[in-house]
């Protein structure tokens, strides 16, 4: 199966409890499927930003194999409240 | 997983390419000429830090050393960036300790000044 926006935004929300995703398909810009994706959830609190990107390395694993390119951002509801108010 | 750098000899081998210096970047292309944009973010952070003594191996040149390092670190993506022999991340982990100033302390930890 193709991988697209909605199946990763579905992932990340039933397995990393996201309360926000903002997935942005990236592959015109470059050779492959591609994708950016910003996440909010509260199982980030208290975590380094390496085991963020872990925990979501992980949750895609599969989807991974078959992506190109992947940028990630990972914010608890905190930074991301902050980061609205700039 | 049978192939060179992913037998237990391989990984062995590895650990040894980490430790040998204080900085590692597996990276597509090399420092004088990357070959896809998020390498080349990379590199472009750590000349902005002064760092330009690091040890630079390009995966795109030996296809067991691309899939040897993504299981090495458990990782699965490339750039990957090692600092002193640890694991720090790809290139968004850069990019983001870069803005928030934690790259500088972390390269002063190193003994390099930014």
């Amino acid at each position: 199966m193709a991988v697209t926006a909605d199946l990763i935004r579905e992932k990340l929300i039933s397995e990393l409890a996201a309360v926000h995703v903002e997935v942005e398909d990236t592959s015109p810009n470059r050779c492959a499927a591609s994708f950016k994706v910003l996440i909010v959830s509260p199982q980030f609190e208290g975590k380094p930003l390496l085991q963020r990107h872990r925990l979501v390395n992980t949750c895609l694993a599969n989807e991974l194999k078959e992506i190109h390119a992947f940028e990630q951002k990972t914010l608890t509801p905190e930074q991301w409240e902050k980061q609205k108010q700039q | 997983c049978s192939r060179l750098l992913c037998s237990a000899e391989g990984q062995k081998s590895l650990e040894e390419m980490v430790k040998k210096d204080k900085v590692v970047v597996f990276m597509k292309g090399t420092p004088a000429q990357p070959m896809c944009g998020f390498s080349n973010a990379v590199v472009q952070i750590l000349r902005m830090h002064g760092v330009d003594n690091y040890a630079a191996y390009n995966v795109l040149d030996d296809q067991d050393l691309r899939q040897g390092v993504k299981t090495f670190s458990n990782w699965p993506t490339i750039p990957q960036v090692f600092f002193n022999g640890e694991f720090v991340g790809g290139c968004d982990i850069l990019l983001q300790m870069h803005q928030s100033g934690d790259l500088v302390e972390e390269l002063e930890k190193l003994g390099i000044r930014s």
